[in-house]
């Protein structure tokens, strides 16, 4: 095998392959990044949904635990064709970017969703009581009392889910998305040998990955030592 | 054009899809308990055993976690083959879901056996114990009420993790529904059904785990 | 016509029953002292009051006028009025002294906040905390976090306060500043429903005392009444206990 990459390496290492694997890096960051700041803003809407008491809103409650509980149990995979196909059934020409973010978002959107809950959960009920009784409304209460207080909570998994994400949309090659396992494949059939081409994908990917993993870590145990609520 | 739904069409297929839905189990299975092994034997070697084994052991679980399952499955199953080993697609997939499985499993049982500590410290409090008794009695059932829930949560994860294997022709869950696709056209009709099943099976699996966690471990597993 | 006035209300915990057949009529600027065992609903009657626990029987009326619990409207009307200080301060803890006693009324009445800051600066320094504005909760003493959730109540400028053992965490000094405060609030014509353990400030301040046990009025009259020549046997147990230490 070693012998082969070897021989191979002159020929692979090009600019224009350099210039490739860059681009597709860029567009796997991308998705990620896309979904997941989109899927913060579903989650939250969704987490800020599951909260309220109204009898009125039940439907749209009972909605949103339809969709946190779905799409946390369907594969990436079986929602990106959903969605690939439902999009060609518009008829419309989309592009398959956008039919990959969107896939990521929705399933970004329902484990954030979760993960906010959660740290929604992990505001002492009495901040929630002190601010009803002075009439704040719902958002009000979220955006002055539980957002400041719960981002600490939120934000160490949420950027795990982040850092997830970019390995997940490796996914997104099986509908034709340039990003780099795509890359990896078209590398393998211009007949660089598959140790060449996968093993140069894992270890970008891996050089993506584990710099952001890193840095979850540190910034979780940062998060955990400063135990003041102060925003 | 316009795209009317027609489930009427497709469920004489649901059969097949069932039966993919087998393999897909069977795959889930076959992957989280090999990855149950590694990852004991692994997250045992990072908290007890030798420092430069614990490294090899570090070093395994960081390049699996931070690498695309996929990415790993295809190297396995084109670069294999190039220095004389040939896996079917099956076994490519379930291999590479075993090793990706153990890393993550590595990584969740050493943060179990790190809380060890607090019950060892129960423990001696308890007179009388032998060392064994103590981790029999105290140290184990600890552990495993601990674990419960994250290895409940990662087979969840590894279970829906399996429809990748249709990527490379297995005919599972996913596999099958591609299949019936080519074959019928009905793709938003299948591929919702196919996500409906997955939605019951992981449902199921949740629900069973956390029945079983409350009345073996006493775990604090949330029913949904 | 009464300021407050409460019949036969009744409240739950799950199955469990709180509060039965709870009748107190509150006159404008009466001050009630309520006291009773610990767990005997004293919190629980100003929960349900404030909205925060729906009664499932009875009525409350407001200057004569019952209240519909489960009218978000109406309560939201009614928590214009009424103030509560909770027994464990419930202040934000994102927020330092001076935006806890500000962020009601600015955010939420709208009030301009220069106004409302000098008001707020004001009434902290006369509760001994001007040095304590930039502050955080998690950075002061019981008693004072207990002194700011005071003042955040009467920056809402309520008719009715509601405190739930605003003492316990006060040092003696303290106590008789508090005591100061709300004697003068009394006489501006405040209405109060004062939850305490503390017998001394009770009968220094109240009009009226409310003796509660398992979730029952058992008895109420003047605070020398009460404290001196209870007639129910229950109270009588209960002030010779307290007031034997
Ligand atoms: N959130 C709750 N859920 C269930 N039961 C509760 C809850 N809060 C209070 N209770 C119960 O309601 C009863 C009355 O409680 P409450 O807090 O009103 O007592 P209290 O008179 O204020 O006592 P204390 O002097 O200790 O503050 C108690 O039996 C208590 O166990
Ligand atoms: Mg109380």
């Amino acid at each position: 095998m070693w012998s082969q990459i070897v021989e191979e390496w002159p020929r692979f290492a090009t600019y224009y392959n350099f210039i490739f694997i860059a681009k597709a890096a860029g567009m796997t960051l991308g998705l990620s990044a896309l979904g997941c700041i989109l899927g913060t803003l579903i989650g939250l809407a969704l987490a800020v949904t599951r909260v309220t008491r109204s009898p009125w809103l039940r439907p749209l409650r009972i909605l949103a635990l339809l969709f946190t509980e779905v799409f946390r149990r369907v594969p990436f995979l079986v929602t990106l064709m959903l969605c690939f196909f439902a999009f060609q059934a518009t008829g419309f020409d989309i592009p398959l970017f956008v039919v990959a973010a969107v896939s990521v978002t929705v399933i970004a959107g329902a484990f954030l969703a979760e993960i906010i809950r959660g740290g929604f959960r992990s505001v002492h009920q009495n901040q929630w009581e002190a601010a009803a009784t002075m009439n704040f409304s719902l958002l009000d209460t979220i955006r002055l009392v539980i957002l400041p207080q719960a981002w600490r909570i939120v934000l160490p998994p949420a950027f795990g889910y982040f850092v997830m994400f970019i390995k997940d949309t490796a996914l997104a090659s099986q509908i034709g998305v340039i990003e780099l396992t795509y890359v990896g494949k078209v590398l393998n059939n211009k007949g660089f040998s598959a140790a060449l081409s996968f093993g140069v994908i894992l270890i970008v990917y891996f050089a993506i990955s584990y710099p952001l993993a890193r840095l979850g870590t540190l910034l979780e145990a940062r998060l955990a030592s400063s135990r003041h609520h102060r925003a | 054009m316009s795209y009317t739904l027609q489930f009427g069409q497709i469920w004489p297929f649901l059969p097949r899809l069932l039966e993919g839905a087998v393999v897909s189990l069977q795959i889930a299975v076959l992957a989280f308990c090999g990855g149950l092994l590694i990852g004991t034997v692994c997250a045992g070697v990072r908290s007890f055993g030798p420092r430069w084994l614990a490294r090899i052991v570090g070093l395994y679980v960081v390049f699996f976690t931070n690498t695309p399952q996929l990415v790993q499955i295809y190297f396995l199953y084109f670069a294999l083959p190039d220095m004389g080993i040939l896996l079917s697609s099956f076994m490519a997939v379930v291999i590479g879901m075993t090793l990706n499985a153990g890393a993550y499993l590595t990584e969740i049982q050493r943060a179990g056996f790190e809380s060890r500590r607090a019950s060892e410290m129960e423990a001696a409090e308890v007179m009388g114990f032998s060392r064994i008794q103590q981790i029999r009695y105290v140290i184990l059932p600890h552990v495993a009420r601990v674990l419960f829930p994250p290895l409940s949560n990662q087979f969840i994860i590894v279970t829906l993790g399996t429809s990748m294997a249709a990527v490379f022709g297995v005919e599972e869950l996913t596999g099958e529904a591609f299949n019936i696709n080519a074959q019928t056209f009905r793709s938003i009709e299948i591929f919702s059904v196919t996500a409906g099943i997955y939605v019951v099976l992981t449902l199921a699996a949740s629900v069973g785990l956390a029945l079983l966690g409350r009345a073996v471990f006493r775990a604090r597993t949330e029913l949904i | 016509m009464h300021h407050l006035d409460i019949t036969g209300l009744e409240a739950r915990y799950g199955e469990h029953t709180v509060l039965s057949g709870i009748d107190l009529t509150v006159g404008r600027a009466d001050v009630i002292g309520l006291i009773g065992p610990s767990g005997s609903g004293k919190s629980t009657i100003l929960r349900v009051l404030m909205g925060l626990l729906p009664p499932v029987g009875g009525t409350v009326k407001l200057d004569g006028t019952a209240v519909n619990y489960a009218d978000a409207a109406q309560v939201r009307r009614l928590r214009e009025r009424i103030a509560i200080v909770f027994q464990q301060y419930n202040l934000f803890q994102n927020m330092s002294v001076l935006e806890n006693v500000c962020v009601a009324p600015v955010k939420i009445k709208k009030r301009p906040r220069r106004e409302v800051e000098e008001e707020a600066r004001a009434l902290l320094a006369k509760v001994g905390l001007g040095d304590k504005l930039k502050r955080y909760p998690d950075e002061l003493s019981g008693g004072q976090q207990q002194r700011v959730a005071i003042v955040r109540a009467l920056a809402l400028h309520p008719e009715i306060l509601l405190l739930d053992e605003v003492t316990a965490a006060l040092d003696p000094e303290l106590v008789s500043e508090v005591l100061d405060t709300i004697r003068l609030l009394a006489k501006e014509g405040m209405t109060m429903l004062i939850v305490s353990h503390e017998m001394a400030f009770i009968r220094e301040v109240a009009s009226r005392v409310v003796f509660m046990a398992g979730g029952r009025i058992v008895e109420t009259g003047a605070p020398a009444q009460i404290f001196d020549a209870p007639v129910e046997a229950r109270t009588q147990d209960f002030v010779s206990k307290i007031l034997r230490h």
